[in-house]
């Protein structure tokens, strides 16, 4: 078991004949995973990478019986994209894709709220989700993924990877890694992917890795104090950010006071997770968890 | 991205939101001309056009009766620096004024326009406590910050507008231009891709009307591309230098105070190798991110970048390969060393795809480069490294 994909995952390329798509569904393949095929309009009938190229993700769904995508389109169109893969029927979207407009991440999230409740929409802005051994569709890099039992969860994508070495290095493994995202709007978010570790009988350990800005962290904190009973280790980067560089002025009040590590490692420290100041303690801590 | 109050004025008139007359002026001369045209006799307010907040208190905003008196506080204004609490010792230049109607107030009120992460909608805040620090209004009287929350596909509706209104203490009239004002601001947010709008104080003139007084818009960088008149007014000389190259070239950087220079792919890391440095007794001097799609020449960019700060001491290169490739990173760090001639010690940590390729090119470069093992050994070894 692992959470939202395994080897049997049907997954398409959103964007796949471009460059960025290119490059990544080829390591795909190489890892394993199970493409069915790729979206490029206009291309439609013809074959890439060996694998069937349609004009929309509904023929690709008819065609290939697809459940997963993976979005390489830039950032102007990637919103629509989403959307068209959560009309045709996707269950996971991957969106890769940086640089969305806010505002069209609010009208996709809306939309995905009204009409597609069921669709689970990982990024935008993120390195993606795998499952080691079994499905890669994302832009990490595969060979540093050990098959276990640790899930990690994270705001950005290059913490992603020390979290996921490190859990490597000590024999943990892991069973379903997501980044995701660091844009302000964006698809899942930590409670929604621990509710989904909670029962994942495969992961036994919980990584979980926060920014500063926003609450989602305080939400996940008060997530898991009520149901986690798994072993949760958390980092917060941003310690040392300048306050007030992105976040607007008027940001700050209705966080009522919350958005800085501090806050966050307090609140996860409070709920039973064990906070480690450095991102290089995290394979150390959980391992200790284990042994 | 940052507008100036006359810009923001100049969106606001667009989207019918009313304010005081008011005329920019970049020379004395002009000041004393629009002054003249914005109303015939005083007062005015001549008002300095930087990108920071507590204009006001740091002197930038003055409120002047005589034509004498424009003339005089413009010449001292204009091309000199402007200190306030959000701008740093540096300061900012003063290029433009506005010189603006000084009419006269009866009412003070705060009105702002954001996202709200958590609830992923545009929301709307109103305060009967305007012209004053909102923060503090916030902290002490949590209960007078009232808000509305705007669902994007039906739009802000007007029953929403007069409820804000009415809370807020306004009287009929005030609501009902106050429905305009917010329709405007949020038909503005939504059409021009802001990323947060805020007018503090909206008066209420002794004879009615209401009226946006000061003016502070952002907007979201990652859609100034189909926005081409606002993506035109962007301001370098409100920007730090570096900071703004780093922009032209496509680089995440901002300065700090520390003398360790850091160069680091991906936010979340970057801000973590910041966190890790400062744990083991050192001081960053910049957050920088090469980004995901880092090339050699972007990489060599963004090493002079880091090195045309004199305060560093140590340069810590800290990248994890997902996309980026270490062999050119290394290959970037190589070229960028044989350009600029670097001297200062540079500890490098690579993981990921081809690391192994990375190390060798940089063991090979035969260059003053120290490798690390991990993130605790690289963040000790730059630390030690800058205190020599």
């Amino acid at each position: 078991m692992s959470i939202l994909i395994d080897k049997n995952t049907k997954v398409i390329c959103q964007g796949f004949t471009g460059s960025q798509g290119t490059f990544h569904a080829e390591q795909a393949i190489a890892y394993g995973t199970n493409l069915v095929g790729g979206i490029s309009p206009g291309k439609g009938g013809t074959v890439h990478l060996g694998k069937p190229v349609f004009n929309t993700v509904q023929e690709a769904v008819a065609a290939t019986g697809a459940d997963a995508s993976m979005i390489y389109v830039p950032a102007g169109f990637a919103g629509d994209a989403i959307l068209e893969a959560a009309d045709a029927g996707i269950k996971v979207i991957a969106c890769i894709t940086e640089g969305i407009p806010v505002m069209d991440m609010l009208r996709v999230k809306a939309v995905l709220q009204y009409n597609y409740p069921n669709v689970y929409l990982i990024g935008p802005n993120c390195p993606g989700i795998i499952t080691p051994g079994g499905c890669k569709m994302g832009i990490m890099p595969g060979h540093i993924h050990l098959p276990g039992k640790i899930g990690i969860i994270s705001r950005s994508g290059t913490l992603t990877y020390e979290a996921v070495w490190q859990t490597t290095q000590t024999g943990l493994g892991q069973s379903t890694c997501i980044g995701i995202g660091g844009d302000p709007i964006h698809g899942m978010s930590f409670v929604d992917i621990l509710t989904l570790f909670k029962d994942d009988p495969q992961t036994e350990g919980i990584v979980m890795v926060g920014e500063i800005g926003g609450s989602a962290e305080e939400e996940a904190a008060e997530y898991i104090k009520a149901n986690i009973t798994k072993p949760v280790v958390a980092y917060i980067a941003g310690v040392t950010a300048p306050p007030g560089k992105r976040m607007g002025h008027a940001g700050a009040i209705i966080m009522g006071g919350k958005g800085t590590a501090a806050d966050k490692f307090a609140a996860l420290d409070a709920a039973g997770a064990k906070i480690v100041r450095s991102p290089a303690d995290i394979g150390e801590a959980m391992k200790g968890f284990f042994s | 991205m940052n507008l100036h109050e006359y810009q923001a004025k100049e969106l606001f008139h667009q989207f019918g939101v009313p304010t005081p007359k008011g005329i920019k002026a970049t020379s004395q001369q002009q000041a004393v001309e629009v002054a003249k045209e914005v109303r015939a006799n005083g007062p005015w307010v001549v008002a300095a056009q930087v990108h920071a907040g507590g204009r006001g208190k740091a002197g930038g905003v003055k409120f002047v009766r005589t034509i004498q008196e424009v003339e005089e506080v413009a010449g001292r204004l204009l091309g000199s620096t402007l200190v306030t609490k959000q701008t740093g010792a540096d300061g900012v230049p003063i290029h433009a004024l506005l010189i603006r109607d000084g009419v006269d107030i009866a009412k003070e009120y705060y009105l702002s326009c954001l996202v709200d992460r958590s609830k992923k909608r545009i929301i709307l805040i109103g305060s009967s406590e305007g012209g004053v620090d909102i923060e503090e209004v916030a902290a002490k009287t949590p209960e007078k910050i009232l808000t509305l929350t705007v669902d994007p596909t039906a739009g802000l509706q007007p029953y929403q507008a007069r409820n804000l209104g009415f809370k807020m203490g306004m009287a009929k009239s005030e609501v009902d231009q106050l429905v305009k004002i917010l329709s405007g601001i949020y038909n503005m947010f939504v059409h021009k891709d802001c990323s947060m709008v805020e007018i503090n104080p909206l008066i209420v003139t002794p004879d009615g009307q209401v009226l946006a007084l000061d003016a502070k818009v952002s907007l979201d960088d990652n859609a100034l591309y189909r926005h081409k008149d606002t993506a035109e007014m962007r301001d370098p000389t409100q920007e730090d230098e570096r900071e703004h190259i780093a922009h032209e070239i496509g680089l995440n950087y901002v300065a700090l105070d520390g003398n360790i220079g850091c160069m680091v792919n991906g936010a979340g890391l970057a801000m973590a190798t910041m966190d890790v440095i400062k744990l083991h007794g050192g001081d960053p001097a910049n957050f920088l991110d090469v980004g995901g799609g880092a090339t050699a020449d972007r990489v060599a960019r963004a090493f002079k970048l880091i090195l045309s700060s004199d305060k560093v001491k140590a340069i810590l290169v800290n990248i994890f390969g997902g996309i980026v490739r270490c062999d050119v990173i290394a290959e970037g760090i190589i070229a960028a060393v044989k350009e600029v001639g670097l001297t200062l010690p540079v500890v490098v940590r690579l993981q990921g795809t081809n690391v192994e390729a990375g190390r060798e090119m940089l063991a090979k470069s035969g260059m003053n480069i120290i490798a690390a093992d991990d993130l605790t050994d690289a963040a000790q070894q730059v630390v030690a490294a800058a205190a020599k």
